[in-house]
């Protein structure tokens, strides 16, 4: 089990910039990938991780080059070779999973084709044999009928089948190292877990060494026996798994750790300072060390070296990791929410459905829409002020469309949006009156696109500001300030373009335009899931701070189920854009739950290794609601039978409030959940 | 499928009833016609009257429009009136010598401008890419009575290789022509080949960067094949429909070329029916003009439908 089959030498990679400097992306990195372990590589944007895993193929992208250093395999170095001796390697020794597998595999070939080509490649077989082989691969990465999978282009593939077809390519080639880019962000929660089983699988099954590359420690601890943890294009901690996640030693992953909210704890994670530095700025001293707590004088200007302790099998780079030793555990605290809920209700969705389906022109004629079974549809949720309300879901479950009609971007087909118990927002844009606009603002998932690129901070913030309430000259300037000190921005962000910025930067300024209008409701979508971890958690703190000065409701959409324990008072679970169950968070995620809730928890990857996910369900993707009954009875793993398929369930409401739409009675949900 | 291609006829179609409405209308309101231009000076009373009458000038002007509408269904577009003779005679050898030029010009020009754009895209950077972009774009830029001119300046009448304007009858065989669209030909594909080469350069180098080619090359496909199976196909079929529009476009420059090089083609047609004041024909250039505009493009946008394996299957699910 020892023997080495990649070793990365004193590996620098960088580009030079305009002004002719060398900037390294990666900085001097050395380690050995054994034969059969499974190393993980975690980090986040920017920290170099993908650049590490493209060189150990031998591969640097356009504009990078090698600085020094070499990447060894069969005792070659990869980044000397000729491209031809390469393509030799390539595939049939060394093998990629992408990151995104719908960009990954080339749209004008069918699936098979693109299989057979590898096999072409790196094998003798004859074409019957191939033939054979594909089915045989397709098989073992489990997509149902391979040999009509094969006859079909990338495009008319799902997500997770997609990267099960790209885990189906790398295995053709037998090779003896897999490497994986973030092989599963983007796929849903379900999904993911499932791919990433079936990696597990393959890894026992094959005796290939895996290098997994990912941002998220959630997925690493499912897979990994050894981590790595790189920081700004360096190594920072190197060691076995469990110890990296139970008893980290170095102050980033410690306080990477501490920031990620986990489901069995409800309330905000400690968010860390500051983010990762850009590649290129010039620091003599560590690069971890204005954002650590544990930083000292000489951690400023001495950069730390690599430091390999022996009784622990680990490797940090860190001058203080002794007094993180005896801390032994990540005692994570984590800032308990409070709640600032009042009675008086202040939007009610009732029986609202929604429809993407095209009008007909007689439809248009009479303004109506009819369509008999709608993208959303029974949605019926109280809101009261000041409440935190979670929608959750996988993609396709209708959660984002709920936010679109509630902010008038979408008509919605039946149904009441009333606000404040008078005031009615069914219509959409174009009839509501200025106030009505103003009391419902919107923060998007992804800052760079929802910030306009030519407007400075100043003017992007100013707009809400001149637009509502008519400001002007010094009184603009001072409101300007004031919300970015409110969202712990400094007054000399007015002039920087959102491309100044970094992703939490970005997002604090939408944060602070959406707060600009005085909003009773703030829609966020998907807030966080674009930004790194060590920066989510700011963020989220960030608005509860802001919730519990301004007395705000939030209506949040998210798919990380952590993140929605942690902040979230109520949640209301969605599938195919019904309701599964609707109650406080902390009974949301606990038994008895509804089947589809279930499911979703069972999904979720925690940081520890010894937390296994539970997959319940398969994870098949259902592109239309069914007609009638239960919306999950393709899915369900209990379903009952003909009632299941005919009748819409009932709520059910257990004892602490928590409502439930299922057919099979309370009890028996809890005592089959239970066990 | 079939849904779409007749719904894309059918806009076609369309277009070219507005083209000829609004041609029509605006012969329409231009003082003077085709009488007064006839008689000149003599444009009065009784004569006027009769030539209004032979002309058939007399009638409302939309029991006219329909009349001509219904003969250029059936490709009878009345008479000319410098020769009185009928317009589709005058057309018949005009479009041969003009489809003669521009054919040559396309069928040199796209295969020259495919594999430039190729070359230059994957030497991207390079000395090739360096040295065919310089030319290209100035290529580009030369507008092509220049071009034409600067040609018959340099081959016709310091080298005295080829002749510098044409002086055959225009009803000449193919052969005797031969010689003659030399330099037309070549003024035309040049900038017509540098706008293709451009546009097939980007849309390679595109591809070369997505992920797909990226994910070929790790798995150890040789770099000829990846060229020919993931990148060419994914980047030259965006390319189509710029193809079109450049050939759509190359109709103005074939009016230009013929004009300088004094061919008897439909380029120069237009000129001397316009100058003659000779509306009729004016007309029918304009309507076969944009027949042929639409024509490119609905081909280009039907061969996209047909390549494109995504909307091809998007097209039968639904």
């Amino acid at each position: 089990m020892t023997e080495i089959i990649q070793k990365v030498k004193n590996l620098s990679i960088g580009f030079k910039s305009k002004k002719g400097e060398e900037i390294l992306i990666l900085r001097n990195i050395s380690t050995n990938i054994k034969k059969g372990e499974t190393v993980g590589i975690v980090g986040e944007s920017g920290s170099g991780k993908s650049t590490l895993a493209l060189a150990m193929m031998g591969y640097v992208k356009h504009g990078l080059y090698t600085i020094g250093g070499e990447c060894e395999f069969n005792s070659s170095n990869l980044l000397k070779m000729k491209n031809r001796d390469l393509e030799k390697i390539r595939g049939r020794k060394i093998a990629m999973i992408p990151q995104n597998a719908g960009q990954a595999l080339t749209p004008n070939l069918k699936i098979g084709y693109q299989i057979d080509e590898a096999l072409q490649l790196h094998s003798d077989l004859k074409e019957e044999e191939r033939e054979q082989k594909i089915s045989e691969l397709l098989n073992k990465v489990r997509l149902p009928s391979p040999e009509t999978i094969a006859l079909r282009y990338p495009h008319e593939l799902s997500g997770g089948q997609q990267q099960r077809v790209a885990v189906a390519m790398a295995l053709a080639g037998t090779p003896d190292l897999l490497l994986l880019d973030e092989p599963t962000t983007g796929l849903d929660v379900t999904t993911q877990a499932h791919v990433l089983e079936l990696l597990n699988f393959i890894a026992k099954d094959t005796g290939t060494s895996m290098v997994y590359v990912s941002h998220d420690l959630g997925a690493i601890a499912q897979v990994s026996d050894r981590i790595i943890v790189m920081y700004s294009g360096e190594i920072v901690l190197e060691g076995p798994s469990r110890d990296i996640l139970k008893k980290p030693i170095h102050p980033y992953t410690y306080g990477l750790l501490k920031s990620i909210p986990k489901l069995s704890l409800a309330g905000l994670p400690q968010s860390m300072p500051g983010s990762q530095p850009q590649p290129g700025t010039m620091h003599r001293g560590c690069s971890f060390f204005d954002r650590c707590d544990f930083s000292e004088e000489k951690c400023k200007n001495n950069s730390p070296q690599l430091e390999y302790l022996e009784e622990l099998n680990t490797s940090v780079r860190c001058f203080n990791y002794k007094s993180l030793m005896n801390d032994s555990q990540v005692n994570q605290t984590v800032n308990k929410i409070k709640t600032s809920l009042q009675d008086k209700e202040i939007l009610n969705l009732s029986e609202v459905s929604i429809s993407y389906a095209k009008q007909k022109l007689l439809d248009q004629v009479l303004n109506r829409i009819s369509d008999d079974n709608p993208t959303v549809k029974d949605i019926n949720i109280n809101i009261k002020k000041g409440e935190t309300i979670a929608l959750v879901g996988e993609s396709g479950s209708g959660k984002s469309t709920i936010l679109k009609s509630i902010a008038g971007l979408l008509r919605t087909k039946g149904g009441i949006i009333k606000f404040d118990q008078n005031r009615n927002l069914s219509s959409d844009l174009k009839e509501r009156d200025p106030n009505d606009l103003r009391i419902i603002q919107l923060i998007f998932q992804n800052p760079d696109e929802s910030l306009n690129p030519n407007h400075t901070v100043e003017e992007i913030i100013a707009q809400p500001l001149k637009l509502y309430f008519g400001l002007k000259g010094e009184e603009l300037k001072k409101n300007i300030i004031d919300l970015l000190q409110k969202v712990r921005l400094g007054e000399f962000y007015m002039s920087r373009y959102p491309r100044q910025l970094s992703g939490g930067e970005k997002q604090r300024v939408a944060v602070a335009r959406a707060f600009a209008a005085k909003p009773d409701i703030i829609l966020c979508d998907e807030v966080t899931s674009a930004l790194d971890v060590s920066v989510q958690a700011a963020v989220l703190n960030l608005l509860q701070q802001l919730k519990e000065d301004f007395g705000t409701t939030y209506i949040f959409v998210s798919h990380d189920l952590a993140v929605v324990r942690a902040i979230s008072d109520r949640v209301a679970v969605l599938y195919q854009g019904r309701l599964c169950e609707v109650g406080p968070s902390k009974d949301v995620y606990q038994f008895p739950s509804h089947p589809y809730t279930e499911v979703l928890l069972g999904a979720v990857l925690e940081p520890d290794p010894d937390i296994k996910p539970k997959l319940v369900a398969e994870d098949i993707v259902e592109e239309k609601p069914p007609q009638k009954g239960c919306s999950f009875q393709g899915r369900c793993s209990r379903i009952l039978g003909d009632i299941c398929k005919n009748e819409v369930p009932p709520w059910q409401i257990t004892n602490s409030g928590n409502s439930i739409r299922c057919h099979i009675p309370l009890k028996e949900l809890q005592k089959d959940q239970v066990n | 499928m079939l849904f779409l291609i007749i719904k894309r006829i059918l806009l076609g179609l369309i277009t070219l009833f507005i083209v000829s409405l609004i041609t029509f209308v605006g012969t329409e309101i231009l003082p003077g016609d085709a009488c007064t231009t006839y008689l000149e000076r003599q444009a009065f009373g009784e004569q006027l009257e009769a030539c209004y009458r032979r002309l058939g000038l007399n009638v409302p002007a939309y029991e006219r429009y329909v009349s001509w509408a219904v003969n250029a269904i059936q490709g009878d577009f009345g008479y000319s009136l410098s020769g009185e003779m009928p317009i589709k005679e005058v057309l018949g050898p005009r479009i041969k010598n003009s489809l003669v030029l521009a054919s040559a010009a396309i069928f040199i020009g796209i295969p020259i401008a495919l594999i430039l754009g190729i070359v230059t895209a994957l030497w991207r950077d390079k000395l090739p890419d360096v040295a065919i972009s310089t030319v290209t774009i100035f290529a580009m830029t030369i507008p092509e009575f220049i071009s034409a001119t600067l040609l018959i300046l340099i081959i016709a009448i310091w080298l005295e290789w080829l002749p510098g304007i044409v002086i055959v009858p225009t009803d000449v065989s193919f052969f005797e022509l031969l010689p003659n669209i030399i330099l037309p030909v070549i003024a035309i594909a040049m900038i017509m080949t540098a706008h293709m080469a451009r546009m097939v350069r980007s849309s390679v180098i595109q591809v070369m960067a997505s992920e797909y080619v990226q994910m070929a090359i790790l798995k150890g496909v040789p770099y000829w094949k990846m060229v020919f199976k993931h990148v060419l196909p994914n980047a030259l079929l965006p390319a189509i429909n710029v193809v079109a529009l450049t050939i759509a476009w190359l109709l103005g420059g074939v009016v230009v070329t013929e004009v300088v090089f004094n061919y008897p083609g439909l380029g120069r047609l237009v000129i001397e029916s316009i100058s003659n004041r000779d509306l009729p024909t004016v007309q029918a250039l304009a309507i076969i003009l944009a027949s042929i505009y639409v024509s490119i493009n609905l081909l280009a946008d039907l061969m996209t439908l047909m390549l494109n394996p995504r909307l091809k299957t998007l097209q039968i699910r639904k």
